[in-house]
């Protein structure tokens, strides 16, 4: 049979972004993937360098619409750990719970997405519909249903006045039955389990090889989460579990999530209990930031989100680096994919719930051939061009 | 001439079927969106669907064979049709129809998946194609126990292979579905015709997510007009080819006609539940799902009716 090429992408009614996966097929078989991204470039980090510390964090917020605090948490904790700032316990526990709110909305965004890619479209309206209340209580407690707007250099924002904490335990509390439900209808329906079992399997190693995160990562095995291993915010201060499971398929991937969504339910009510009990200030005020670098994590829904940050003393970053958790995941399509079937292949694709527009990176095209003009090899040159002009004129080396 | 001429074109060939199609389709999606949360489109939607597309302009796609590919909607059409005039002709009056009209009917219902393959190969896009062979192997898997499924009350009424026929004896007797044997032909028979119509969990060939509606994607304007009404009206016409089969069809008299109508609505329930609350199997699945289980379920069917239960 004939090897022929099937696109997913650019545009698809799979994913809602640009990205492009060829896909090299015999018949229903999946021979081989490429995968080709930079079609939505934004040049976010260049922009950075012209702003300053506050509004970096607006910025960085639009860089993903689904897990718009994500990118701000992990901004404010490199400038934190740049400027080596305290910041009050309250605004802690207030950043737990956004975060927390955050993973919960978007987990059940996937799921309902997850639904939609293997037909199943009521389950996609129905998660969607149950993810409303989450996205209300996002309104009433920051203003916004999306890009919240409540991180900021050494503390948060605004405040969770206590008229709102019986209101986000109501609502937690109503999501739980809720989330049983999904939980039955994913783990015990036949047809889910012909589907997604033993689909896309990412082994242990392949999340090594490729350094896949998240839950990409904690359904293969392997226990990393960012929260644990590196705490940061309220996580030290409350109890959770990190979940893991052994296949590493796409079933095990939707059942992490699943039952991440209880962990998290755990994490907000506990630091909504502390909330009544810690009062304070919520911000640190800081002043000045001094010129040094620093690095910022959090562990996003898609897995560990990691800023960088360079300050020469000034009131904007030198440079601002930006890596999200997609841009590890993407890749470990080569491995899950690959020997499956164009039915699998749409899932699997899903499975690591990709965010493009975290990982755009540019591409240098020749418009006539379509080839690339400039391979990894030169763009590591580039790179190390810059690095050390920026290093001679920060006055590190001379010559 | 005029007669047969009405027969085709108004009631209760194109026309009617069209316009009930439309309304059953119309059905499909208000309750679907209500299952789903959704408000659901207004009644006449189908209709501005159909209307809208007959007015956009119709691309042929340079790589793909022109004829072929203008051609096959029209076949699929012209065959449900046909199968929807001589449905309800038996049933108005089970006497007028000829002999083996049972065997046109299923051949012909066979037609649109046919015309869908060879459409689709026609255009000359991979996914087309990818869609278009995803179709002919759930064409060669649920006709087997469709037709096996379809052979049950044949046997049961001694071999009678005309539709009046198989009417009469039910109205005569009892309806096959009263019988162990009719039962389980009639659970195959749903399944299979959950397929014939490609809905979830066998919208296989189209797969949206998968391969971009697959044998469907070249296909604009008229030509693509034609085959969503095709497929709207298979959603009236195949339910009711079932109810004929094993339910004793309807019966025009009075109130019997309200009752032969729930026995479409019921069919048309089992039809949208069981889109509604799965998702889509794998084509290999559904291979095996049609010739092991399914297969084995309708030769015990059609044992059951040789041995008379």
């Amino acid at each position: 049979m004939a090897k022929t090429i099937i696109p997913i992408g650019p545009y698809h009614p799979l994913q809602e972004e640009p990205e492009f996966f060829k896909l090299i097929v015999e018949g229903e078989k999946v021979l081989g993937l490429e995968i080709e991204l930079g079609y939505n470039h934004r040049g976010i980090e260049k922009i950075a360098e012209s702003k300053s510390y506050d509004q970096v964090l607006f910025l960085v917020e639009r860089i993903c619409g689904i897990c718009s605090t994500s990118h701000p948490f992990a901004s404010v904790n490199a400038v934190e750990d740049l400027a080596d700032i305290k910041v009050p316990e309250r605004a802690l526990y207030i950043r737990s719970i956004i975060g927390e709110l955050e993973r919960l909305h978007s987990h059940l965004l996937w799921l309902g997405l997850a639904g939609h890619f293997i037909g199943y479209n009521t389950v996609w309206m129905w998660a969607w519909r149950y993810r409303e209340p989450v996205l209300d209580i996002f309104e009433k407690i920051t203003g916004n249903r999306q890009h919240y707007a409540m991180m900021k250099v050494g503390g948060v924002r605004r405040d969770i006045e206590s008229d709102d904490i019986p209101q986000i335990w109501k609502m937690v509390d109503e999501l739980l039955p809720i989330l049983d439900m999904f939980k039955g209808a994913v783990m015990d329906d036949p047809v889910i389990h012909a589907r997604l079992k033993g689909v896309g399997i990412l082994t242990k190693e392949d999340v090594f090889e490729y350094g896949a995160l998240g839950p990409t990562a904690r359904a293969s095995g392997v226990a990393i989460d960012v929260r644990k291993d590196d705490p940061y915010a309220a996580y030290p201060l409350v109890d959770w579990q990190v979940i893991t499971q052994e296949e590493g398929d796409v079933f095990a991937k939707a059942v992490v999530r699943i039952l991440e969504m209880y962990e998290t339910i755990k994490i907000i009510k506990g630091c909504l209990d502390k909330l009544k009990v810690v009062g304070g200030e919520i911000d640190a005020k800081v002043k000045e930031i001094p010129p040094g670098e620093g690095i910022g994590r959090h562990e996003a829904p898609r897995g560990e989100v990691f800023h960088y940050v360079r300050s020469d003393g000034s009131n904007r970053p030198v440079r601002y680096k930006v890596r999200a958790p997609s841009y590890m995941n993407v890749p470990t399509n080569q491995k899950a994919v690959v020997g499956g079937t164009v039915s699998d292949a749409t899932i699997t694709l899903a499975a690591v719930d990709p965010c493009y527009c975290c990982t755009e990176r540019m591409a240098v095209v020749d418009r006539k051939t379509g080839k690339k003009k400039l391979t990894g090899q030169d763009l590591i040159k580039l790179s190390q061009e810059k690095t050390l002009r920026i290093k001679r004129e920060m006055g590190r080396i001379r010559g | 001439m005029a007669k047969t001429l009405f027969y085709f074109i108004v009631f209760p060939g194109f026309l009617f079927t069209a316009l009930v199609g439309l309304l059953v389709s119309w059905i499909d999606r208000k309750v679907t969106a209500r299952v789903q949360w959704r408000v659901g489109p207004p009644l006449l939607q189908p209709l501005y669907d159909f209307v809208k597309l007959l007015g956009k302009e119709t691309i042929v796609p340079q790589a793909g064979a022109k004829l072929t590919f203008l051609l096959s909607p029209l076949f699929g059409l012209a065959a449900v049709t046909i199968v929807s005039t001589l449905l309800w002709l038996v049933m108005i009056s089970p006497k007028v129809t000829f002999l083996g009209d049972l065997i046109v009917v299923i051949y012909l219902l066979a037609i649109p998946s046919i015309c869908v393959i060879i459409g689709g190969f026609a255009s000359g896009n991979p996914l087309a194609s990818l869609g278009a062979s995803r179709e002919m192997k759930m064409v060669l898997a649920y006709e087997l126990p469709f037709i096996l499924a379809i052979f049950t009350p044949v046997i049961q009424a001694q071999g009678a292979i005309r539709l009046g026929d198989l009417l009469q004896y039910q109205w005569a007797n009892s309806i096959f579905l009263n019988s162990w044997s009719g039962l389980i032909a009639f659970v195959v028979a749903i399944i299979c015709m959950q397929a014939k119509l490609a809905l979830v969990p066998f919208d296989i060939p189209e797969a949206e997510t998968e391969i971009i509606a697959g044998p469907y994607i070249e296909y604009s304007g008229v030509p693509l007009a034609l085959y969503k009404l095709t497929r709207w009206m298979m959603l009236f016409v195949v339910p009711m080819f079932l109810v004929i089969m094993f339910m004793g069809g309807i019966v025009f008299s009075g109130w019997h006609i309200l009752w032969g109508i729930l026995k479409y609505v019921l069919l048309l329930v089992i039809i949208i539940l069981m889109r509604n609350t799965n998702p889509r199997l794998r084509i290999d699945q559904a291979i095996k799902f049609f010739w092991g289980p399914m297969t084995i379920l309708a030769v015990v069917g059609v044992i059951l009716a040789f041995l008379g239960l």
